[in-house]
């Protein structure tokens, strides 16, 4: 398959399941287009650097990242709360598959392979919540930074 | 402004307690909740609020002290709408827009906005599974496509036709879980191509407290520790529901 056309996948892909998601926890109307939008290039973000081969943790930080930031932006554009646009965007984000596979090696009877999964969902989700704190970190400072060069304009 | 006195305390306290139930109710982060509940009472014109929120009850005091309730908190689920709702009344309310007794009128009524139909969810739930199936298996098997749109469709009507029955918390997850490990063993029993574990990995991510996980950190780097161990508790029992169901099923009928 050609690159292209996986990067179409997945761009369609993610922005169907967040707004998916966004539905059945009932987001209000009006955040629902950027509520995906956020979905879709914090997944995007995800993808290609787990396609560079940087490795789990920090794919899921950089992800969560954007996201967290993008949230933040959004909520201030369109006046909501953040979770608004952050609890639909990080649904791809989400260990669901070696939750799955730890579940499927305890009912093998597979203790070893099992506590491998649950390690690496441990992981995942820190790296997950790390990365919004880091864009909320961010944003604080920009937006400090910000309304500190504007006084100091003011009194010059 | 009014005067204050008794029961102009009384009914500051009683929007201030209703609209924080309302956020936690709908899954709001905890620090939110006490910024709105201490937002509302100090444009009402009260100087001293203190505020005290978990997932389970609210407490507020007035009146440096003296005058004190709390409110309890039952059922919790994710409904961004009501969190969004309070949000925007307390913002309107803090620029002068409404008055403190169209504020009372209007948060009893936010209680009672309409969540979208259920044929909605069930599409969402529905397209949601499918897709998410296919980001995560990243080889693009498009056999198991209409599948797991089935699967996540008929486990999220599970869930929420067995939620209305119980009374018992993470038994609707659980039932959901079998449900969907049920029919997917069917379907791989008709059609022998698809491949049972992929088609499970889509339809639970419908269900899958990830999200949950993920506020309660927040709530943890946040500092409101009694909360998010709360909430982290929570969420690994309704992921334990949602294993158990999977794995009994697998168990009993083999696959």
């Amino acid at each position: 398959m050609p690159l292209w056309l996986e990067i179409i996948i997945n761009v369609a892909f993610s922005y169907i399941a967040s707004v998916g998601f966004a539905l059945t926890i009932n987001v209000p109307r009006r955040a629902l287009h950027l509520a995906g939008v956020s979905g879709t290039i914090g997944w995007m973000v995800y993808w290609f650097i787990s396609r560079a081969g940087m490795g789990r943790m920090l794919s899921n930080l950089s992800g969560a990242f954007v996201i967290g930031i993008l949230g933040l932006f959004f909520a201030r554009m369109k006046k909501c709360p953040v979770t608004v646009f952050n609890i639909p965007a990080l649904v791809p984000l989400v260990p669901g598959v070696p939750a799955y596979q730890a579940v499927r090696a305890l009912v093998n009877g597979d203790i070893f392979e099992a506590e491998a999964s649950i390690l690496r969902v441990a992981i995942v989700t820190c790296a997950i919540a790390l990365g919004i704190l880091l864009s909320t970190m961010v944003t604080e400072m920009f937006y400090r930074s910000k309304r500190f060069y504007r006084q100091r304009r003011n009194r010059l | 402004m009014d005067k204050p006195n008794a029961e102009f305390y009384q009914e500051v306290l009683d929007i201030c307690l209703t609209a924080g139930r309302l956020m936690i109710e709908g899954g709001s982060e905890m620090y939110r909740v006490e910024d709105t509940m201490l937002r509302i009472a100090r444009n009402a014109g009260i100087r001293d609020p203190r505020v005290f929120a978990t997932p389970t009850c609210v407490f507020m005091s007035l009146d440096g002290g003296d005058l004190s309730q709390m409110k309890q908190i039952r059922d919790r689920n994710i409904n961004l709408e009501l969190v969004d709702r309070v949000n925007e009344l307390s913002r309107r309310f803090a620029t002068k827009e409404i008055t403190i007794n169209e504020l009372k009128r209007k948060i009893t009524e936010v209680y009672y906005t309409p969540a979208f139909p259920l044929w909605i969810q069930v599409i969402g739930a529905a397209a949601l599974s499918a897709t998410l199936m296919v980001l995560f298996i990243d080889n693009y098997d498009w056999v198991d496509f209409p599948a797991a749109a089935i699967v996540g469709a008929l486990g999220y009507l599970a869930y929420v036709g067995f939620k209305r029955f119980t009374k018992v918390r993470f038994l609707s997850e659980l039932i959901a879980a079998m449900v969907m490990a049920l029919v997917t063993i069917t379907i791989t029993h008709l059609f022998p191509k698809m491949i049972t574990d992929n088609i499970l990995i889509g339809a639970l991510m419908t269900l899958v407290p990830g999200l949950a996980f993920t506020n309660a950190l927040r709530d943890l780097f946040m500092g409101d520790l009694l909360s998010g161990i709360v909430r982290i508790f929570e969420a690994t029992l309704t992921a334990l529901a949602l294993g158990g169901g999977v794995a009994i099923v697998i168990k009993f009928l083999g696959a």
